[in-house]
């Protein structure tokens, strides 16, 4: 049997599957589908410094092999997360993750300090694609000082796993990529959504509360690949891959362009089941293709 | 599960599944199931669909499925025993404690919202109750299944053309003045919910309503189904679909 485990700094994984923030609640809503301790790990809802009550429903349009979500960031702030889930989130079988999100650095930084008393929580994957209010809304990971400096901000005081998750709204993905890596991420998961749009003709109204949201599903793969595959050609820390995978098909295929590990994300809605079939999967492709250790397709593709 | 059986109406489809292994698995009524449509192109996402009646003797679970869109139609076009995936059963069902035999019981529900009520009149029935059913629709095609529901108490009808029952609209129906309730259970469009729940706050009637924001997970992950109620923003996939009207914010 291949040896399916993913070596991050100072992150084991078991397999190279993870589910993604926001797909897969705090992994309890998926106990009754699949056992968790087949996964590599979960990454548990966006987390933020205090409670926050996300955006007014609608929050989610359908699109062709996807869908919009305008969720903006609900969930009850870290204290709670400490203090009621995570004595849950604590006792399961698999690596467990925060995503981390903010509005000022100030926030960033007291929520990872928090997390980092926690120890089952290995790594944290941090959201920079969140507007910053003290810069006109403008989101941290859409530049290169912008994510420099939040990275590095929160590098100062968490020193464990950080995973830097990319926004894909930007212009040169590599560039940013290479700033996360400057200022100490451990490694980069992209790509989160794609700012989108849906508009109800016959109403004449936007779909979204919000108006735009941001895109996930299967339309958006190839567009994650390509984004994978540049950003690891332009950085030397591992790249974990998301975007639209539904299959081990698609996860091998994320792998091959450079990922070390991957997520599931929207897919979760539709198979709760999926994460495990794809970790089955990867295992048979590694046994047809008479691979010993599924770290060697990483960025094993062959031009 | 397999679609065993299935009866067609203009606007809608009765679809009745088994499993071929398993035993159907427990649900009560104002639950839903969350229905994947492999056949449809358009159709990305699994569709809730309330169930609208268990057969415990045949294993049966019955939808009631409007044909709205792309996915709902592709449903509506399985030939019988085609293989149907299903998540269920889902959600936070109609509240059944603190009934005694004699409440009077009204259940209303317009349009497809009809659906649950069937299953939750049979549980009611169990109970030694006979609710009293105000159905509504648009015209005479929508109100179906309409002998199954007189099974389990006295059915009032109401349309907004006049083709069957009562003209108009439900909420004018005359059994609402002539009758007094303990209890109403309530499925439609959000209109005619909140025209409900204004009657019942009026009165100071019991009342909950089942809701129907779209979904993604159906499983409490996502949070793009959530509603504003008084404890913020809840899931409607998850603790609801049904809430007491008391729970919600809307401007009754
Ligand atoms: C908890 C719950 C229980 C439900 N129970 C039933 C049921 O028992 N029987 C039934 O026929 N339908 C039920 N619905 C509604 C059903 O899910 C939608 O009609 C269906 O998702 C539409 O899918 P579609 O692909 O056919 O249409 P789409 O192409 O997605 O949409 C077609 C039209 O339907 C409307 N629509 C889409 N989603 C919903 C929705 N969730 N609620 C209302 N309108 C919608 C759209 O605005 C559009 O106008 C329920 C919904 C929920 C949330
Ligand atoms: S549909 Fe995902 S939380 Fe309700």
């Amino acid at each position: 049997m291949a040896d399916l485990s993913v070596n991050l700094p100072g992150l084991n994984l078991r397999n190279p599957v993870l589910t993604a923030s926001g797909t897969f609640g705090y992994g309890r809503e998926y106990t009754d589908f699949i056992d968790l301790s087949q996964l590599g790990g979960i990454i548990v809802k966006g987390t933020t410094l205090h409670a926050r009550e996300g955006n007014p429903y609608p929050r989610m349009a359908e699109t062709p092999a996807g869908m919009l979500n305008a969720v903006g960031l609900q969930n009850k702030g870290v204290d709670y997360f400490i203090a009621h889930i995570y004595p849950e989130v604590s006792r399961y079988d698999t690596r467990v993750l925060v995503n981390v999100s903010g509005s000022t650095i100030e926030d960033y930084v007291a929520c990872a300090e928090k997390i980092q008393a926690l120890d089952k929580i290995p790594a944290i994957e941090l959201n920079v694609s969140c507007p910053n209010v003290k810069h006109g809304g403008m989101a941290f990971g859409v530049t290169v000082e912008g994510i420099s400096s939040v990275v590095s901000a929160v590098r100062r005081v968490y020193h464990k796993h950080l995973m830097v998750k990319l926004s894909p709204n930007v212009t040169d993905i590599a560039e940013i990529a290479k700033a996360a890596e400057a200022a100490g991420a451990d490694s980069v998961s992209l790509i989160n959504t794609l700012l989108g749009m849906s508009i109800d003709a016959e109403k004449r109204r936007p779909r979204l509360s919000t108006v735009t949201g941001g895109l996930s599903g299967a339309c958006v793969k190839p567009v994650a690949l390509r984004m994978v595959w540049q950003v690891a050609k332009a950085v030397g820390i591992p790249v974990i891959g998301l975007g639209g995978i539904q299959s081990a098909t698609d996860a091998i295929e994320f792998l091959l362009a450079g990922a070390s590990a991957v997520q599931i994300g929207t897919a979760n809605f539709i198979d709760p089941a999926v994460s495990v079939k794809v970790v089955q999967g990867i295992e048979d492709y590694c046994e047809r293709h008479h691979i010993e250790a599924v770290s060697s397709l990483t960025a094993a593709l062959e031009i | 599960m397999r679609l065993v059986g299935k009866r067609e109406w203009p606007n809608a489809v009765l679809l009745k599944l088994r499993s071929d292994v398993l035993p159907l698995p427990a649900a009560a009524p104002g639950q839903f199931v969350q229905v994947r449509v492999d056949q449809s192109p358009a159709t990305y996402l699994r569709r809730p669909i309330s169930i609208h009646f268990i057969d415990e003797k045949q294993q049966e679970l019955w939808l009631l499925v409007r044909k709205a869109g792309a996915g709902t139609r592709a449903m509506a076009s399985w030939p019988v025993q085609t293989m149907v995936n299903l998540v269920m059963p889902l959600g936070h069902p109609f509240t059944l404690s603190g009934l005694s035999s004699s409440d009077k019981v009204l259940l209303t529900g317009g349009g497809i919202g009809l659906a649950p009520l069937l299953y939750l009149g049979k549980v009611l029935s169990q109970k030694g109750l006979r609710p009293v059913f105000l159905l509504g629709g648009r015209t005479s095609d929508d109100l179906i299944q309409i002998p199954e529901f007189e099974q389990y108490g006295e059915v009032c009808l109401s349309s907004e053309d006049g083709s069957a029952g009562a003209r108009g609209l439900l909420t004018r129906h005359p059994v609402l003045k002539e009758r007094t309730f303990d209890r109403i259970y309530c499925c439609g469009p959000k209109p005619m919910m909140v025209a409900v729940a204004a009657y019942a706050r009026e009165r100071g009637i019991w009342c909950e309503v089942s809701l129907e924001n779209t979904m993604a997970c159906g499983l409490g992950a996502c949070l793009c189904c959530v509603e504003e109620t008084t404890e913020g923003h809840r899931c409607v996939c998850q603790d609801g679909p049904v809430f007491n009207i008391n729970q919600l914010k809307w401007q009754i």
